[in-house]
């Protein structure tokens, strides 16, 4: 049992991110003491700033969630082999969607929220298929095809908002949504909304899904090499037109559950940038969809730090990207302590042929 | 459609495809080496800032120049190091560093003049506009093409250049070569690793002028993201043309179109806005398609899935 357990902790990528992480701190350590007056209290606001108060410690649980459902949704997509980015457009037309259905449907609570979610999933879903079908049918680069389309959808987007649901008193921004289609707090005093159930369940369903059935077996097997997938009977064309659909929805519903649960109004003027996060949140949690909430956890919790600390002091808080890129910069280099993992199976080897001599010895004897 | 006839319109057409146009002439020399250079959206990012604050601290345009040329350089150097020799994934180390010049220019700038969206308090010296002497006097295309900046006549002259680089010159076939099949250029003796480290190294000098383009010529100051995906619609425009200079031109000429008809139709309210601002993506992804569709035809390539 112990033994089943240890070989499946693969010690080596942990120590890897691990060491990733402590020199992308003490880099960050570098830099807010050369650029700040007081860098204690910055070091201790960055580090220790969402545990001092309940909403401070809310706040990083209220930003995980659209970073996992950005996370969840590439980890689905990606398992295929495609790297179609179109998450950002998927989850901004969600938000849409589910900002529409929030305002001009009339539904009892709960229904409501539950129905304009699923519209938006659904149209996420659509959203996410048009990429791997211009791959199948053309053979242009899903990537290049979907980073264009998030900027033609948020375009769609702005064009619905702005044509008919644009509120002229409050500036920029929509009507307000009706109160029965929001999702309400989880938590009195905090920000915390019922989208953390949601992304639990989500997280929950995508990881049987893709663990413990045929069609997530079969899902990995087309990502590693679509030929053999091919030739070994599987449909190659539905699973992979599957995955992308499972994706998008949950991108779709990532950005409904956000505007529902945060916002009155559609205030969303920029293109959002979730994708890029989610990379990140994948590259750090191997790919692997069980560490995603862990690896989502950790990015908002930096955020959440890093926001803290700049209002307190005079650093900013986009310190965050330095750090997550010196992060990624070394968990993606293949041949970051290259030479330990060398030696360790070096080692390995040498105790297998010592066990194996003297087994033959005691055999002998 | 009167402004068709107007030469402001076509000036102002030519003025924003310039930060594209630079930017895909490094990014087709990157693509023909294959090399899938996702960061040139942070690079022109942090060579805009770089420009800005090198020419304001020491006063000379030259110094702004090289400060934005090196930092581009320096990110495109570390991006060598890193998937060449370290052997990351080019893709998501694109990323990373469009992330970190993202958050990375606005935190240094805070860090100088504790103003997170504008460097209005920095002077920031910008590039010269050039009269041309003889075409100045050309009724109708006088107007058009005179009165630019340089980098923007030297954008245009880029285009001969690189096209003439990639296609005649030696070394330029070594590029594609490379792109074409790493292993198969191995075989004949190119080395590789120098071949692309070289191909990133003349993107960033591109891409760092297309990015000081944006901060001390179109404007004479930087904003936070200014670059506003301009760094993306090179890199599609690219792709669509398969690394052909001529092709990215076409790519970054429909976004300075869209993005000046936009412009000039604000006010007009006979069409809706976002969809000539979403036009250029979607020409991208409609052209690519086709592109991608015919070269699949010539090769007589299967479907992949």
């Amino acid at each position: 049992m112990l033994d089943k357990l240890k070989n499946k902790i693969d010690t080596y990528s942990l120590l890897r991110v691990f060491c990733a992480i402590l020199i992308a701190y003490t880099c960050t350590i570098i830099i807010i003491f050369t650029f700040s007056k007081v860098p204690f209290t910055a070091m201790y606001k960055f580090f220790l700033g969402p545990f001092t108060s309940k909403r401070n410690f809310f706040n990083v649980v209220e930003t995980a969630i659209p970073l996992l459902f950005a996370g969840l949704a590439l980890n689905v997509i990606q398992k295929g082999g495609l790297t179609n980015l179109i998450a950002d457009g998927a989850l901004y037309m969600g938000a849409v969607i589910a900002s529409v259905a929030a305002i001009s449907l009339s539904l009892p609570k709960g229904i409501h929220a539950a129905v304009a979610i699923a519209m938006a999933s659904l149209v996420g879903g659509l959203i996410t298929l048009i990429p791997a079908i211009i791959k199948k049918f053309t053979g242009a680069w899903e990537m290049v095809v979907a980073i264009m389309l998030n900027t033609v959808f948020f375009y769609v987007g702005q064009y619905i908002i702005n044509s008919k649901y644009l509120d002229e008193v409050a500036g920029y921004a929509s009507y307000k949504f009706a109160k029965t289609s929001k999702l309400g707090h989880l938590i009195s005093g905090t920000q915390m909304h019922y989208g953390f159930i949601i992304v639990i369940i989500v997280f929950i369903l995508v990881y049987i899904l893709m663990e413990k059935t045929l069609f997530g077996y079969d899902l990995k097997i087309v990502g590693v090499n679509m030929r053999y997938a091919k030739n070994a009977g599987i449909n190659v064309f539905k699973v992979v037109m599957l995955s992308q659909f499972i994706g998008g929805c949950i991108a779709g519903m990532g950005g409904a559950v956000e505007v529902l649960g945060i916002y009155d109004r559609f205030l969303w003027v920029n293109q959002v940038s979730f994708v890029w996060d989610a990379i990140l949140i994948n590259i750090l949690a191997g790919e692997k969809t069980a560490n995603i909430p862990l690896t989502a956890f950790f990015f908002s919790f930096i955020r959440v730090g890093a926001g803290i600390m700049s209002r307190g002091t005079d650093l900013d808080q986009e310190i965050v990207a330095i750090i997550q890129a010196i992060i990624i910069f070394l968990v993606s280099a293949e041949r970051f302590m290259y030479t330990y993992k060398i030696k360790r199976e070096q080692k390995a080897a040498l105790m297998e042929k010592d066990r194996i001599l003297t087994q033959q010895q005691t055999e002998v004897l | 459609m009167e402004f068709l006839a107007n030469p402001t319109f076509w000036f102002a057409v030519i003025r924003s495809m310039t930060p594209v146009l630079l930017t895909a002439m490094g990014a087709s020399i990157a693509r023909k080496a294959g090399l899938v250079n996702l960061s040139h959206e942070g690079v022109m990012l942090v060579s805009a800032l770089a420009g800005v604050m090198g020419s304001a601290y020491t006063g000379s345009l030259l110094a702004g120049m090289i400060c934005g040329v090196f930092f581009a350089v320096a990110i495109e150097l570390l991006m060598a190091y890193f998937t060449l020799i370290l052997k990351s994934d080019i893709v998501i180390t694109g990323v990373a560093i469009n992330l970190a010049a993202a958050g990375g220019t606005v935190f240094v700038m805070y860090s100088a003049i504790q103003d997170r969206g504008v460097s209005a308090k920095l002077y920031s010296l910008s590039y010269p506009t050039v009269e041309l002497p003889f075409i100045k006097e050309i009724p109708f295309l006088g107007q058009i093409l005179s009165g630019h900046n340089i980098l923007t006549y030297m954008a245009f002259l880029m285009i001969i250049v690189v096209y003439i680089f990639i296609y005649k010159t030696t070394y330029g076939k070594k590029i594609r070569a490379v792109g074409q099949s790493p292993e198969a250029a191995a075989s004949v003796g190119i080395n590789v690793v120098k071949v692309q480290t070289v191909a990133f190294f003349l993107c960033g000098i591109f891409v760092a002028f297309g990015g000081m383009f944006l901060s001390m010529g179109y404007m004479t100051m930087f904003t936070a993201n200014m670059t506003a995906g301009r760094g993306f619609i090179a890199l599609a425009a690219t792709n669509m043309a398969g690394g052909n200079p001529l092709g990215a031109f076409a790519g970054a000429f429909v976004y300075g179109f869209s993005y000046s008809l936009a412009n000039y139709l604000q006010n007009a309210n006979i069409f809706p806005l976002e969809a000539i601002m979403a036009f250029p993506y979607l020409f991208i992804v409609l052209v690519y398609a086709l592109f991608s569709w015919f070269d699949r035809r010539r090769n007589k390539e299967s479907q992949p899935f």
